[in-house]
């Protein structure tokens, strides 16, 4: 810089910067010195940042600063505090009954979120994230329910499964009535039919359903009683409404006959606690299928 | 002269920053003093004191006219009530103030910046303390100069105690917007107010203090970005403070323009007092022309005026005028105002559409509000007895500031169809389906609810049914109704 000669320009008597573009010449107005000294104010100011705040990369990490400070910190004190709030709410959803918890606004709102969450987190896997579930895995928004569908009976199925590990779980088990021998192959057609025929599906050609009415008469109305509406007190599903959980066939009728599938659902009491098990309850128990 | 630009020999130095060479602006008297003193005081006062304005605001609030609740997401302005949803209200303001800025200044220059912009509010309530106490102008210089003894610093610290008050003034004023004044005032004094409310007043001390009594000009300078877009939205026909030389020039002092046209030669009005440079809050020599320092706020005129009616000429030496004028006057044509021009035209049209657009907004502003989310997975659900369901997130808004209760039922949907709403019933003992629910909603609020509705069994239903929800205000009769769909397989 020191070579540029100072240059005056002559239309506004202004001396130029001595840079020229396309030959125009700037004029140099120059910037107030408060500015510069704003701008080594910065610089200083940046480097006491450095000093104390986490600032330049290494190859292993990076340096921490004086003060220690770190977002990540920050953040997992948040979730504490937000963690201990939860905790007040949780506290009045344990205290509370389900039926409370469903027509208290405040409670309700939070076990319904609390709910939500907890479901994509563990049941949606099988029952599916809006919770209609697969062939195997019930759907929990019709009003069709094995083991029940009010609050407490919701309660109980999601704290101790079905079929689980837990000594409370939910069991019921139907005899495989073709692999045990207990049934003619015949025989098990003809209750297939019969119980599609009762449930509205289409049947096989040919097949005596009075036959099949007998056979469903001696041995399944135990269980799944005289009018094939089931019973929830044993978890013997209902045959009437083609809301079978094993297909919506009488060839899926038979195959379950033959040898029964028995699914599994875990007990979640002990991994979910009990705030969290209500929670759940209400959320589900809203989906609408709730009696 | 063989080119524009000369080489000259001069010695490098720190031409690129200059320190900022300190402005003494003379005390004037005349009409735009008068209109600036009138305006400071009604600003000021406006700032001060509409914190302590009441307004019944019912029980849970403070009654305060005009608040801003961060807690509870809500803005108060008089009859105005501003939820968060609502800052499209912001906008609409905030358009109205840029376009007004763009009208003012198509009609007069920089009015904004001459007369009610808070820098140029506070700063010339700044000079004026500082006028007070240190004198005027020359007294001023020479106090500036002298060395400092007992004089001095006791003038240097009244002022500068003075300005810290009144900037400390400012920054508590701030703060009141934000909570019931009275109550926080009490509570600043008593030491019990929030940290952040200290912390407030002490941000904005320190910049009163700093912007209006030190910075002055240069924050219109070199900090503000307003001059540098009205430079960019002026025309020739926006009246600006001017210089009419056409008038003034050639100037002389009283002495040699007599001489002047004793000898026959042209002499023009300005006696070269230097008056009008005096009297500039930002050093602007205005006989050079219009320039991005000036701020236009008048006083060079007041400055001039009194001067010419000392000398027995006619005032408006220095006015609110055009170039166009200036050029026009010249060739002996009469001056032209055009007031009424296309960008004036425009943003007025502007202005007064927002602000219709605003004002139907509020006039039909419910008191209640429903919004309401069909769910997406699943659609619907088919029931045992072959009827469908069909789940719905409803939120219910109530900005009354008591407790209200409504009714909610579904429209549209054929006879049989029934509501429930989760957690509503009307007998202890089971959740209720009906046709029309009660529920109601805290003050001030929203609740969330979740519905769900049926359709009758054995009716057939198409795949996609256009329905609504009402929601009735039981003591207002306020309706508010919100369209969707019941989904169904169908065909
Ligand atoms: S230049 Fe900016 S700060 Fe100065 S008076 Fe105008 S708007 Fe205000
Ligand atoms: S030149 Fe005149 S109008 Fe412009 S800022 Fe100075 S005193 Fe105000």
């Amino acid at each position: 810089m020191a070579e540029h000669k100072k240059e005056i320009d002559q239309v506004t008597g202004v001396e130029t910067t001595g840079h020229e573009w396309d030959g125009l010449k700037e004029l140099n107005h120059p910037l107030p010195k408060w500015w510069l000294y704003m701008f080594y104010g910065s610089i200083v100011w940046s480097v006491i940042y450095w000093i104390l705040m986490p600032s330049w990369p290494l190859v292993n990490g990076y340096t921490k600063g004086l003060l220690d400070y770190s977002q990540r910190a920050v953040a997992t004190e948040n979730f504490d505090v937000a963690a201990a709030e939860r905790a007040e709410t949780g506290k009045m959803l344990l205290e509370a009954s389900l039926e409370e918890i469903r027509d208290t606004p405040e409670l309700l709102e939070f076990a319904m979120a609390q709910g939500e969450v907890a479901f994509g987190d563990n049941c949606a896997p099988c029952h599916g994230t809006g919770a209609t579930g697969f062939e195997g895995y019930p759907n929990l928004q019709d009003d069709s329910w094995i083991w029940g569908g009010d609050l407490d009976t919701l309660s109980t199925t999601i704290s101790y499964g079905v079929r689980s590990e837990h000594d409370e779980t939910r069991y019921a088990e139907m005899p495989a009535f073709g692999r045990d021998e207990l049934l003619e192959k015949e025989e098990i057609v003809q209750v297939a039919n019969y119980v599609g025929s009762i449930a509205g599906l289409p049947t096989q050609e040919g097949v005596d359903l009075e036959a099949g009415k007998v056979i469903y008469e001696e041995n399944c109305a135990a269980c799944h009683m005289e009018n094939a509406k089931g019973d929830l007190e044993t978890g013997s599903p209902n045959l009437t409404a083609p809301t079978y959980l094993y297909g919506k066939s009488v060839e899926d009728i038979i195959a379950q006959v033959n040898a029964p599938r028995h699914g599994v659902m875990p007990a979640w009491i002990d991994r979910l606690g009990e705030t969290t098990v209500k929670s759940l309850a209400v959320y589900v128990h809203s989906l609408g299928g709730g009696q | 002269m063989s080119s524009q630009v000369e080489p000259i020999d001069k010695e490098e130095d720190e031409a690129w920053f200059a320190s900022a060479a300190k402005v003494y602006p003379m005390e004037v008297k005349g009409r735009f003093r008068k209109i600036k003193w009138a305006i400071l005081f009604i600003t000021l006062g406006i700032y001060y004191f509409t914190p302590f304005i009441r307004w019944d605001r019912g029980p849970l609030l403070p009654d305060q006219a005009v608040l801003v609740d961060f807690e509870r997401k809500r803005g108060y302005f008089f009859f105005l009530e501003i939820w968060p949803q609502e800052v499209y209200y912001l906008t609409g303001l905030l358009i109205i103030a840029a376009v007004g800025l763009f009208l003012m200044n198509a009609i007069a220059g920089r009015l904004w910046c001459g007369y009610l912009c808070p820098q140029t509010v506070w700063t010339d309530l700044f000079f004026r303390v500082e006028s007070m106490i240190e004198g005027d102008r020359r007294k001023r210089i020479t106090l500036d100069k002298q060395p400092w003894n007992a004089e001095k610093i006791l003038k240097k610290g009244t002022k500068h105690f003075l300005w810290l008050m009144i900037a400390w003034w400012t920054g508590g004023a701030w703060v009141l917007y934000f909570a019931d004044a009275p109550t926080l005032v009490y509570d600043l004094a008593t030491g019990q107010a929030a940290f952040s409310a200290y912390v407030w007043i002490g941000i904005l001390t320190f910049t009163t203090y700093s912007l209006a009594g030190h910075m002055r000009e240069q924050v219109c300078v070199y900090m503000c970005p307003w001059p540098r877009i009205q430079a960019a939205l002026t025309d020739e026909h926006a009246l600006n403070v001017t210089y009419r030389y056409d008038r003034g020039e050639p100037r002389g002092h009283l002495k040699e323009s007599k001489k002047r046209i004793e000898e026959g030669l042209p002499a023009g009005d300005c006696i070269d007092c230097n008056q009008c440079f005096y009297a500039c809050p930002t050093g602007v020599d205005i006989r050079k022309g219009a320039q991005l320092d000036c701020i236009q706020c008048g006083l060079c005129i007041d400055a001039c005026d009194s001067i010419m009616t000392k000398v027995g000429k006619p005032t408006g030496l220095i006015a609110y005028d055009t170039d166009v004028n200036i050029e026009r006057r010249e060739k002996g044509e009469a001056a032209v105002y055009r007031l009424v021009r296309p960008r004036t035209v425009i943003y007025t049209v502007i202005i007064l559409m927002i602000a219709g657009v605003m004002l139907y907004a509020q006039l039909n502003r419910s008191m209640t509000d429903l919004s309401v989310v069909h769910d997406r997975n699943p659609l619907y659900v088919q029931q045992s007895d072959g009827s469908f369901r069909n789940g719905y997130s409803l939120r219910l808004l109530n900005k009354h500031n008591n407790e209200q209760s409504f009714t909610l039922s579904v429209e549209d949907m054929p006879k049989g169809a029934t509501l429930e709403v989760v957690g509503i019933h009307k007998n202890a003992a089971d959740v209720t389906k009906d046709t029309q629910l009660s529920l109601s909603v805290d003050a001030d609020t929203t609740r969330s609810v979740r519905a769900l509705v049926f359709s009758p069994a054995g009716v057939e239903m198409p795949s996609s049914l256009p329905m609504s929800f009402k929601l009735v205000d039981t003591e207002t009769g306020e309706t508010t109704v919100i369209s969707d769909f019941f989904r169904a397989p169908g065909k």
